[in-house]
């Protein structure tokens, strides 16, 4: 049983976590550098053995700590997750402990979100991109991304080389987006389609 | 002149051989576009002679960014997204989907609405499942057993079809709801329908599970210990077949499936051929499960009413009445409003534990939606378990995995 009880005896001893909330599930903040600890603690010791996923959070540009990593833990006694956040203090290099170690699940995880975040992930077997291709140079789900896309050379330089061509943006015109939510109403409705270019029409630069 | 026969053991010239070409390793690349591969999975393999000593998944060849896609468009506009996740069972990705927005919405939904999501999710169990098995008899060199599933497999479609209006994608769940009713008469086709699958089910038992054939190929093949399987986060019929009773749909039971009675089959041993046996069996339970809910259909709303906020209303009182052309209104342009928070969900899905972890801050679109894709997760441990086997083995196996590229890239 995840209780109270459950809790105390967690945090005893640790300085290092604080629970943030319980609402879908037990929620803890753990500082990055006793990570590794903790799961190992949590796998051998509390039955949570199943890491589920591995992910992070870009809370934005202009945000004190800008990534924080999930980890979703499940117990297969306790049938029930445990959510650890880490924050990564540095917000230009983000880098966090692996739990590679501890779950090998992690390893693949890790690895998306080093592909998508650009978070590196210290003592990782293989932190390579897994989604995206190996020269690829931008982190995808940062905010500062654009939706459509940045061009970027094909990764097959000798077939670019003989036609010419690149990775283009999506054309999105007119599609079912709209601009991200809060704040006044005006800036939550629909984008205004861009008409400065079409699909024959270059875009101007 | 006489002539000497030396007895030479059949290990030794074995031995001899490979002593010779030891350190002569070739590569061997499988994939993005193989038909082994069901999809777009790239393996890049060493081979010392017929048996792999190395393999590497190559993974992103199927990309679309669902993730950032999703930041940038309102919770019910995202729904169309997940029927492309594990295409071979949107229904239930869609039901996955709209139960995590919903706990985060704080939605309570009628019984109706619930009884209807555990009949497609289990409806989407069997299309899929029976697509895993006839390809995996495929992949075994049985094509019969393929053309029987298939044939069952269309008669879903049909009623998928007549319920949502689309065969494959079918978008059928809304935030606080289903889409529309069931269409008069439904149930007693779909009742039907699992009247008649033993039948064809039992077909496929005839020519696969006593098989010498597909048990020399299956049996022993791909064996994944308990141990191994939790640690790289295999779930689904995947994991119980290597005998670990994880079903969620009874631990963690979602949209009442704890009202209904069912066992979960777990296997023994582990290999491509307790993978199946996992498959059949969790088929004839869906059936099952199928018929408890029929039997049992609930009456009333198929939507949840008092989420005025987030379930559009009916078209006919939009056109009338104006409250309800304020509420589509701001529907349509602000998106559902769903307070701040997170929230991680994950269901029983035919290919393993579907998993979404959402964050709100407020407003009408997701901060960040997470997809936990459990092929994603089932795959991870190819790079342990390929090599040691032949490169006959890899359809086998990579067959008995059942995995989906559309939601393993994204």
């Amino acid at each position: 049983m995840i209780d109270e009880d459950f809790v105390r005896s967690l945090l005893s001893g640790r300085e290092y976590l604080t629970v943030l909330h319980q609402k879908d599930c037990l929620t803890l903040a753990c500082e990055p550098g006793s990570l590794v600890e903790l799961c190992t603690h949590l796998r051998d010791e509390e039955t949570f053995d199943l890491l589920v996923d591995v992910t992070a959070i870009d809370h934005g540009n202009d945000a004190d700590v800008r990534f924080s990593v999930v980890l979703h833990l499940y117990s297969l006694i306790h049938k029930n997750y445990l959510r650890v956040h880490v924050d990564c203090s540095d917000n230009n290099t983000p880098v966090v402990p692996s739990v590679s170690s501890v779950f090998p699940a992690a390893n693949w995880h890790e690895r998306e979100t080093f592909d998508m975040f650009g978070i590196q992930f210290s003592d990782h077997p293989n932190l390579k991109r897994i989604l995206m291709w190996d020269d690829y140079p931008y982190y995808p789900l940062r905010k500062e991304f654009p939706l459509a896309g940045i061009d970027v050379p094909l990764p097959a330089a000798d077939v670019s080389e003989v036609t010419g061509a690149d990775v283009e943006p999506a054309p999105m015109m007119g599609g079912p987006f709209v601009s991200a939510g809060g704040g006044r109403m005006s800036e939550t409705e629909p984008r205004a389609k861009d008409e400065s270019w079409t699909e024959d029409m270059e875009k101007p630069i | 002149m006489s002539t000497t026969i030396k007895e030479v053991q059949v290990g030794d010239i074995g031995a001899q051989a490979a002593s010779h070409l030891d350190g002569d390793r070739m590569a061997l690349n499988v994939g993005p576009s193989h038909p082994t591969t069901h999809g777009v999975l790239r393996l890049m393999m060493e081979l010392d002679g017929d048996s792999i000593t190395k393999c590497e998944p190559v993974l992103g060849y199927l990309h679309r960014g669902d993730e950032k896609i999703a930041e940038n468009m309102t919770y019910n506009q995202f729904v169309p997204y997940t029927d492309r996740l594990d295409y071979l069972a949107p229904l239930a990705n869609n039901v996955a989907y709209a139960i995590t927005v919903e706990k985060l919405a704080g939605v309570e939904l009628p019984e109706r609405c619930e009884a209807i999501r555990v009949l497609i999710c289990e409806m989407a169990r069997i299309s899929s499942h029976l697509l895993g098995m006839g390809v995996f008899g495929m992949d075994a060199g049985a094509w019969t057993p393929f053309m029987y599933t298939f044939t069952e497999r269309e008669k879903l479609y049909t009623l998928f079809e007549e319920l949502t209006g689309a065969r494959f994608t079918t978008s059928y769940t809304r935030i606080g709801g289903v889409a529309r009713d069931l269409p008069d008469g439904w149930l007693t086709k779909v009742e039907k329908f699992v009247d008649e699958l033993p039948k064809a089910v039992d077909e496929v038992e005839k020519l696969l599970t006593r098989n010498r054939i597909f048990l020399d190929r299956t049996e022993g093949i791909g064996t994944i210990s308990k141990e191994d399987a939790i640690a790289f986060g295999i779930t689904g019929p995947n994991l119980r077949a290597c005998g670990v009773d994880l079903d969620l749909r009874k631990d963690k039971p979602y949209s009442g499936y704890e009202k209904y009675e069912f066992d979960v089959p777990i296997g023994t041993k582990g290999d491509c051929y307790d993978r199946y046996l996992v498959r059949i069996e969790e088929v004839r339970q869906s059936i099952l499960i199928i018929k408890q809910v029929i039997a049992s259909m609930p009456g009333g709303l198929w939507y949840a009413e008092d989420a005025r906020k987030i379930f559009a209303p009916p078209k006919d009182k939009v056109m009338t009445s104006m409250e309800e052309l304020i509420q589509n209104f701001m529907i349509v342009t602000e998106g559902p409003q769903v307070p701040p928070g997170e929230v991680y969900f994950e269901a029983e899905n035919p290919k393993g534990a579907l998993g979404f972890y959402l964050v709100s801050k407020g407003g009408g679109v997701p901060y960040r939606l997470k997809i936990r894709a459990p092929s994603f997760c089932n795959l991870s441990i190819l790079e342990k378990l390929v090599p040691g086997h032949m490169l006959s083995d890899i359809t086998v196996i990579l067959g008995s995995l059942d995995f989906v590229m559309g939601e393993c890239d994204r």
